[in-house]
């Protein structure tokens, strides 16, 4: 088979899995569902890892226009693919982290009466994300986000009983309705200034335009490069839920925790970074957005992080530990630390995937309990659970050799590196997320697997380690979750993984000091020890390991002594209150005063029935000349006749 | 001689007494169709002088084809009357007002 | 002043008045009959035209035929005659100013100036070799063949709409059945029966 077939077959064999398992569901029956879903992810999966990775390493970047979809006017509309470097990882990750969620999925859904619905669902997500990281143009990019985002919403709102749930689909589908807005304007004006969506041509003709001014409004004029990148960063924001439009991450944790771990932590979220980054070299000529870029990454990772601190329900806290690692990436691609950033996204998806999964076999052996303050002591019941959950948590708070130390340290250094302004602010922002980050993690492990447990009797005498379907891809994605970052950070990090797929500019290179420091995976840790990130990190776990175990009293009391920072905290700083009282009651009071007066008085009334009303009075009138006799029909008829014959007369020769 | 503007006029004016009997008939349906043949027969007799003043034979053929319309529509037109009359005991013109509006 | 000039302006008066007469006579009758005269006179100027076929067809066709239907209708429906001439005085104005004004316009676009005979000039007479009749017919069975046609079909509808607008059928009438009674057999008209005789008293 061609290159090219094969290619296409990747993600088409996810969306035949979803067709099959979604319109089929019910001749082929659960065991069909998830064996046809899961062939069609495994073989996806196969073709990335075994196919299409090797040949980009062997240096065969695979660009090209398949089929057009529509042109108008001059401008055509192409779904075609680009598989370089970039896409190959993005594909080879997310078609494992998806495997290993569908096998998961077999034990944690195994009650559930939409079993079939769930499997075509997350076969669907993967379907769509593999056409937005395999596209290559903007329109097909836009078609996979669309898509990620109906099926995010979808599996949000995927027990459609609770009425959480429908308030979390929906504000996960408006919040990014928000950013996708932006980021079609930012399509709109790469359509505008290029005359095309193809990736290549418009970062081949990026460099002649970075000097082009687009007037905003009467005189005031930005470069084009940099509006186009921050109108594309909005939409990046909404899908990876950076502030101010991260409000839907936290809720969407409503969906089945499968789904928290394929969408909301390892895949989705990440397609904002996958965004910034496959823009590298539009967002290099514009250091105004990267700086806009740098500070909210930042800000988001720091801040997130201290809400993880104050949450009780154990998916919530995996969740704002999700938007802060996702603060972490987007600060990278602001600093120009392209390739860390995507570092960070493949270690964090193993880890956090890892996490995900096993807080959802927690989960299911406490009966679909989520809240901390009713676990504890579980290690003595699910062993397997508990060690990869240590490991998960490691990798997270960013302990060497595991792989979240790398990538952490590798954006911190670059950050540090970073001439941008915001750029000090930043790199404090970031080490303070450091600390935080693994006084959270551990908080939770340590209330989860520690102490006495706290749940009911009943609960607790049937205790037991969840199935091999459910351990078997927590021991799976565990190993990567350790191995991952020794082992990629050489070639993707200081290596040409990348090649020509990320360009940096040399002066922005933060990473090239780094590298030139860099002699092998030992020496990196080594270096580890002199920074002061790894030992904020071991203080984090002192400091939980203090508070959660050692001395359980202290929270409540430090929660009493700052109770004025623990209400902001425990109000997320209000954004929720801003966005669903204010903006959401706003646009609602607007709606309702357009329906009443615009609509219903206005179109209803004047227009549409206000028309008919005067056609119905103008009837009622000139039925009035139908008087039903023959002759004067008759008689019209020959007045008719005079008037055209005297005007025949007049106007004939 | 006779001109063609004299058979013209001829039939212009019994083109108008036909006119004037569909108008001024109010109380006989027979009648306003008589006016309606006598119209018929001023159009016939324009053709057929036409016919004859220019010395093509098919204005005749048209005369031959409005006869054969004419006389169908008064075949139609008497059964209609005649259900009409069953129906309403009347065809007096004035009555007949079931289209006014 | 020729003889055909005479024949034209006694015939035309006669026409014209005829047809004055039908509209404004009271019996419908009696309008009928001068319609007839109409058209009877009608005729005789089509001959004076060299159009003799049509001629005929007009008396035949349309005295003999048509004419004859008027007068059934008109005395098979039992019209009140009194009432006929209602408002007829009260509209004749009005109907004789349009009427006039029709004529009079016309008569100008018709008068001489522009179809007298300087214009349009009489035709040669046609002889006696001429036969109207063949004319038309060659006429009709080659260039107007398909309009001869449906000529024919237009008057086979009149017949038929004719028939369904104006038949009805009383109850308690009697009706033969040709199809009944060539499909009657003997079994259906005679029964035999087997019965046992009576014993006797």
């Amino acid at each position: 088979m061609s290159p090219q077939s094969l290619y296409v077959a990747i993600p088409l064999v996810c969306l035949f899995g979803a067709v099959a398992a979604g319109l089929g569901g019910r001749v082929l029956g659960r065991r069909g569902a998830h064996w046809v879903t899961i062939l069609a992810v495994a073989a996806a999966f196969f073709l990335s890892s075994g196919y299409a990775l090797p040949q980009v390493l062997a240096g065969h970047v695979f660009d090209a226009n398949l089929y057009t979809w529509a042109q108008v006017g001059v401008a055509r509309f192409h779904i075609g693919f680009l598989i370089d470097p970039l896409t190959v990882l993005m594909m080879v990750v997310v078609t494992f982290v998806s495997l290993m969620v569908h096998i998961y999925t077999i034990g944690y859904m195994r009650d559930d009466p939409g079993y079939q619905r769930f499997f075509s669902y997350i076969s669907l997500f993967t379907f769509a994300m593999l056409m937005l990281v395999m596209a290559n143009n903007f329109l097909q990019l836009f078609f996979g986000w669309e898509a990620v985002g109906l099926v995010s919403y979808l599996l949000i709102g995927f027990w459609f009983t609770r009425e959480s749930a429908i308030f979390a689909s929906l504000k996960a589908f408006l919040v990014n309705r928000l950013g996708d807005f932006g980021f079609v304007l930012g399509i709109a004006a790469v359509e505008m200034a290029f005359h095309s969506l193809n990736y290549g041509t418009v970062f081949a003709h990026a460099q002649a335009l970075r000097h082009v001014l687009l007037p905003i409004m009467p005189g005031v004029s930005w470069h084009l490069i940099t509006v186009i990148c921050l109108l594309l960063f909005v939409g990046a924001m909404g899908k990876s839920a950076q502030m101010p439009l991260h409000v839907w991450l936290p809720d969407s944790m409503e969906g089945p925790t499968p789904i928290s771990a394929l969408i909301h932590a390892a895949t989705m979220v990440t397609a904002g970074i996958f965004l910034v980054a496959r823009m590298s070299p539009l967002f290099e000529l514009s250091p105004v957005a990267r700086s806009v870029v740098l500070i909210i990454g930042a800000s988001t990772a720091f801040f997130m992080a201290l809400l993880g601190i104050v949450q009780n329900d154990i998916k919530r806290v995996i969740a704002y530990s999700t938007l802060s690692q996702l603060g972490y990436m987007t600060a990278a691609l602001g600093a120009s630390a392209y390739a860390a950033a995507i570092f960070h996204l493949v270690t964090h998806a193993f880890f956090k995937a890892l996490l995900f999964l096993a807080a959802g076999s927690v989960i299911v052996a406490l009966h679909h309990e989520q809240d901390l303050r009713k676990m504890g002591g579980l290690r003595r019941y699910m062993p397997i659970t508990f060690a990869t959950t240590w490991i998960g948590s490691l990798a997270l708070a960013g302990i060497p050799p595991f792989a979240g130390f790398f990538s952490k340290d590798a954006i911190l250094d670059a950050v540090s590196h970073s001439a941008l302004p915001g750029a000090t602010y930043a790199f404090y922002a970031l080490l303070g997320g450091v600390f935080v980050t693994a006084f959270y993690t551990f908080r939770m492990l340590f209330l989860a697997f520690y102490g006495e447990p706290r749940m009911d009797a009943h609960t607790r005498h049937h205790l037991h380690e969840s199935p091999a379907v459910i351990t078997v891809p927590l021991i799976l994605l565990a190993i990567p979750a350790a191995l991952a970052g020794a082992v990629l950070i050489q070639p993707l990090l200081f290596g040409h993984f990348f090649g020509s797929a990320i360009q940096v500019a040399p002066a922005d290179n933060v990473l090239a000091p780094l590298a030139a420091r860099y002699h092998g995976v030992l020496a990196f840790i080594g270096a580890g020890f002199a920074g002061p990130a790894l030992y904020l990190a071991l203080g984090g776990i002192f400091t939980a390991w203090y508070m959660y175990i050692h001395r359980p009293a202290v929270p409540a009391r430090v929660a009493e002594r700052f109770h004025l920072l623990y209400a902001v905290l425990q109000d997320k700083y209000g954004f929720d209150v801003l966005y669903v009282d204010g903006f959401a009651r706003a646009a609602r009071s607007a709606g309702r005063l357009f329906w009443r007066v615009g609509d219903v008085r206005l179109i209803d009334g004047a227009i549409v029935n206000g028309t008919a009303r005067w056609v119905v009075r103008l009837a009622q009138r000139l039925r009035r000349a139908q008087s039903g006799y023959v002759y004067h029909y008759a008689f019209a008829i020959i007045v008719g006749l005079v008037v055209l014959m005297t005007l025949f007369l007049q106007h004939g020769s | 001689m006779v001109s063609l503007s004299d058979y013209l006029i001829l039939g212009a004016v019994l083109f108008a007494i036909g006119v004037v009997g569909v108008f001024l008939n109010r109380k006989n349906l027979v009648v306003l169709l008589m006016a309606i043949e006598l119209m018929l027969l001023a159009v016939n007799m324009n053709f057929i002088a036409f016919s004859h003043f220019l010395g093509s034979a098919s204005g005749q053929i048209f005369v031959f084809f409005i006869l054969t319309v004419a006389a169908a529509e008064s075949a139609i037109g008497l059964a209609i009357l005649v259900v009409l009359f069953r129906n309403r005991q009347t065809i007096n013109v004035d009555e007949l007002d079931e289209l006014r509006g | 002043m020729s003889f055909q000039v005479a024949i034209f302006y006694l015939f035309a008066a006669i026409l014209l008045s005829s047809a004055a007469m039908v509209v404004t006579i009271r019996n419908p009758v009696k309008a009928a009959l001068f319609l007839v005269l109409a058209f009877v006179t009608a005729a005789g100027l089509w001959i004076l035209l060299e159009a003799e076929f049509l001629a005929i067809v007009l008396v035949l066709v349309y005295v003999g035929a048509v004419m004859v239907l008027f007068l059934f209708v008109v005395m098979m429906i039992d019209v009140n005659l009194a009432a006929l001439r209602e408002g007829f005085v009260r509209y004749l104005p009005l109907g004789a100013i349009v009427a006039l004004i029709m004529v009079v316009e016309m008569s100008v676009a018709l008068g001489p100036r522009r179809f007298g005979l300087a214009r349009v000039p009489a035709p040669a007479p046609l002889g006696s070799h001429y036969d109207n009749t063949r004319v038309l017919g060659k006429l009709l069975y080659t260039v107007y063949v398909y309009p001869f046609e449906l000529a024919a079909v237009i008057l086979l509808v009149a017949i038929i709409a004719a028939i369904a607008l104006a038949m009805r059928r009383r109850p308690g009438t009697k009706y033969q059945d040709a199809g009944r009674q060539v499909d009657v057999t003997a079994q259906a008209r005679l029964r035999i029966i087997k019965m046992p005789s009576e014993p006797k008293a």
